[in-house]
């Protein structure tokens, strides 16, 4: 088979699929990679701490993820992944209420901010960049009038969440990953298997098209919010089991590590095209960058960020390539 | 009357003027400057002084916003400027010469100007979103800038680097010169040429200025190139405040400030028409803001509660359906005729 018949079988397929097929590659030969350079490495639990690791991280991209199939963005999820942690630990440890309202209270927080920025962004029609960046201020400024420093957790609900194995054979996750991986698979029916998500594609695509094919804007437009927050708030509940203490800067910088995600992820920024489990790939790249440094042992931790940079540009040239094919 | 509550400068200056009359409230010596060792001191002198490189970032975010983008990577710029500068001053043999002092800033800029011209390349040649574009800089450009410092905090100690953003010249603090210098620079070369006009074009309408012929890609990527030189000019200055360099915090959340401070001045971000002016009263008002903080005694870190509330508020007066909408109101309340106009509206969002 020629390379152009691959190409013209790829094109039919769908060019959606083309950086998520790039990242799975990735993924591959990163993890050939670091089992052939490092002794170890080549081990299951590796791939399983990569999720107990990233688990809030993935939580908060795939609520990006559907932010960004409807061409919008969301810049506060760092800052409310930092505000859960914060109320949690502020409910639980100083004012010594139970973990099982204070979770469904935490949660209830982010959705509500989540639809209110939406609510913003869509009746006053101002960009969601600059609402959310309002949004990720207000949030980060709410964690310092609870408390400048760090609360951290003695409750013993959280402690048991944080030190829970779940065996798995030999292998252990944590319940975080649990929770993590349950909200991955329903993120994934409702964007591939409902009216909402075939909603999010269509005002993706075009929201022109969208209000005159009759579809509720509105309610998908601050809906993808809501469920940006709802998995921000998750993401903070998780953050908080992983660091067992809350502060203002928690996950700071988050908000760019779940875009890159996405894009490596192979979702176009420009809205309308992707897939989560793209998402979820992207997480895993992520977090693989920082074990192959971690286990390289003479790379300081900064060099994250600039693979991290770089593989942005990579992908970010890879969908310029594919969607100007598609135009002509 | 009209004439001036109409003015675009009007209500960032009203606000500039509320901020400093309730900082007069809590400090009644707010207003009063001291000429003390041939040096001007005073709250207004301090305001101006560290609010110069933000003057400077928000000029250049400023020129980027009006062409319908947005540049995120100048934090990380002010934080590889400053890195670059003190890494060259440490090194050499004679870190008090104003040769070295001036070879470290020319590779400073520099190096912005490849930084910038990058970002320029990114957005007008291959025509990624700026946010995008600009993201990848934000992200890879502060793990550069520790790779320069090697994680460390460089502290260089050098009069002639110290005059930059720690020195006085002619009684004034050299920053806020400095600052005023590049703004009537940047206000001639906008106003009094045909730059800002087509800038304004561009952001306006990137189609209907291509058929009129102006040549957007290369206007696009120099107002990249500008914004990083401003960039680099304002990391200089922080660094040399401080006679140091951290790769982690200099020009942390620059960026955001500066959207900000363009907000304020009345800059639309969906591009097209700006105002210099508008901006370093922005600027100044940020600036305020975090003074009036620390006066009043609140912890500074809720600093950030007062910007969010300033920001929405800011966006609602520009939003074009909020002011319709508070008009309807108004007049509805006159006419009683309210739900007419609210069909139209629907369907344009």
């Amino acid at each position: 088979m020629s390379t152009d018949t691959v190409l013209s079988t790829l094109t039919r397929r769908g060019r959606g699929q083309i950086p998520m097929l790039v990242t799975s590659v990735l993924l591959v030969v990163m993890f050939a990679a670091g089992s052939v350079s490092y002794d170890g490495f080549l081990s299951g639990q590796v791939l399983l701490n990569l999720l107990i690791d990233n688990a809030f991280l993935l939580v908060v991209a795939v609520g990006m993820t559907f932010v960004i199939l409807t061409g919008g963005i969301d810049l506060s999820v760092g800052a409310m992944v930092a505000l859960s942690t914060m109320i949690s630990a502020w409910l639980v440890q100083l004012h010594g209420w139970p973990p099982l309202l204070v979770i469904p209270l935490v949660l209830a927080i982010g959705t509500g901010a989540g639809l209110a920025m939406g609510w913003v962004i869509h009746t006053f029609e101002i960009q969601p960049f600059i609402v959310t960046l309002a949004g990720m201020f207000l949030a980060r400024g709410l964690c310092y009038t609870i408390s400048i420093d760090s609360i951290s957790i003695t409750d013993p609900t959280y402690t048991s969440m944080a030190q829970t194995r779940i065996p798995l054979g030999e292998l252990f996750i944590s319940p975080s990953v649990l929770i993590a991986v349950l909200a991955v698979v329903a993120a994934f029916v409702v964007l591939h298997y409902s009216r909402f998500g075939r909603n999010v594609y269509a005002l993706g695509g075009s929201e022109q098209s969208s209000v005159l094919m009759g579809l509720p804007v509105s309610r998908t437009k601050i809906g993808v919010y809501g469920v940006s927050g709802f998995c921000s708030a998750l993401g903070g509940v998780l953050m908080t089991f992983y660091m067992l203490s809350g502060y203002g800067l928690h996950a700071v910088g988050l908000e760019l590590d779940a875009i890159a995600a996405v894009v490596i992820g192979g979702t176009l920024l420009t809205g309308g095209t992707g897939y989560l489990l793209g998402t979820v790939l992207g997480v895993l790249v992520l977090g693989l960058i920082q074990t192959v440094i971690s286990f390289q042992g003479t790379l300081s931790s900064w060099w994250t960020r600039i693979v991290i940079g770089a593989l942005l540009f990579v992908f970010i040239l890879l969908q310029r390539v594919l969607t100007s094919r598609r135009r002509t | 009357m009209k004439l001036v509550t109409g003015h675009r400068l009007f209500w960032p200056a009203v606000v500039l003027i509320a901020l400093l009359l309730a900082n007069l409230a809590f400090t009644p010596d707010f207003f009063a400057i001291r000429l003390r060792d041939g040096h001007l001191y005073g709250s207004l002198i301090d305001i101006l002084h560290f609010g110069s490189p933000l003057i400077l970032v928000a000029l250049g975010m400023t020129l980027v916003i009006a062409t319908g983008g947005i540049d995120l990577s100048v934090g990380s710029t002010v934080a590889i400027a400053a890195a670059l500068a003190c890494l060259h001053i440490s090194e050499s043999d004679d870190p008090g010469s104003v040769g070295t002092v001036l070879t470290a800033v020319a590779i400073a800029l520099g190096v912005a100007l490849l930084l910038g011209a990058a970002n320029g390349v990114l957005v007008a040649r291959i025509g990624v979103q700026p946010i995008i574009a600009t993201l990848i800089l934000m992200v890879a450009g502060r793990g550069v800038a520790q790779l320069i410092t090697d994680g460390q905090i460089i502290t260089v100690t050098s009069e002639p680097f110290k005059l930059i953003g720690g020195g006085y010249w002619l009684t004034v603090p050299f920053s806020i010169l400095l600052a005023a210098a590049v703004v009537l620079f940047a206000s001639m070369l906008t106003r009094r040429t045909a730059l800002g006009l087509l800038l304004e074009s561009v952001g306006g309408n990137p189609v209907a200025s291509r058929l009129v012929g102006i040549r957007a890609a290369g206007l696009i990527g120099l107002v990249y190139v500008v914004s990083a030189l401003c960039a680099a000019l304002a990391g200089l200055m922080i660094s040399s405040n401080v006679s140091a360099a951290d790769g982690n915090n200099a020009g942390l959340w620059i960026e955001l400030d500066a959207i900000l401070a363009v907000v304020v001045g009345g800059t639309s971000l969906n591009g097209g028409r700006f105002s210099l002016g508008g901006t370093v009263l922005g600027a100044l008002v940020i600036q305020t803001l975090s003074t009036t903080v620390y006066t009043i005694g609140i912890p500074p870190e809720t600093t950030l509660v007062f910007k969010a509330v300033v920001v929405i508020a800011v966006c609602l007066v520009q939003s074009p359906v909020f002011r319709a909408k508070a008009a309807r109101r108004k007049s509805g309340a006159r006419h009683g005729n309210r739900p007419v106009a609210s069909k139209k509206l629907e369907v344009g969002a």
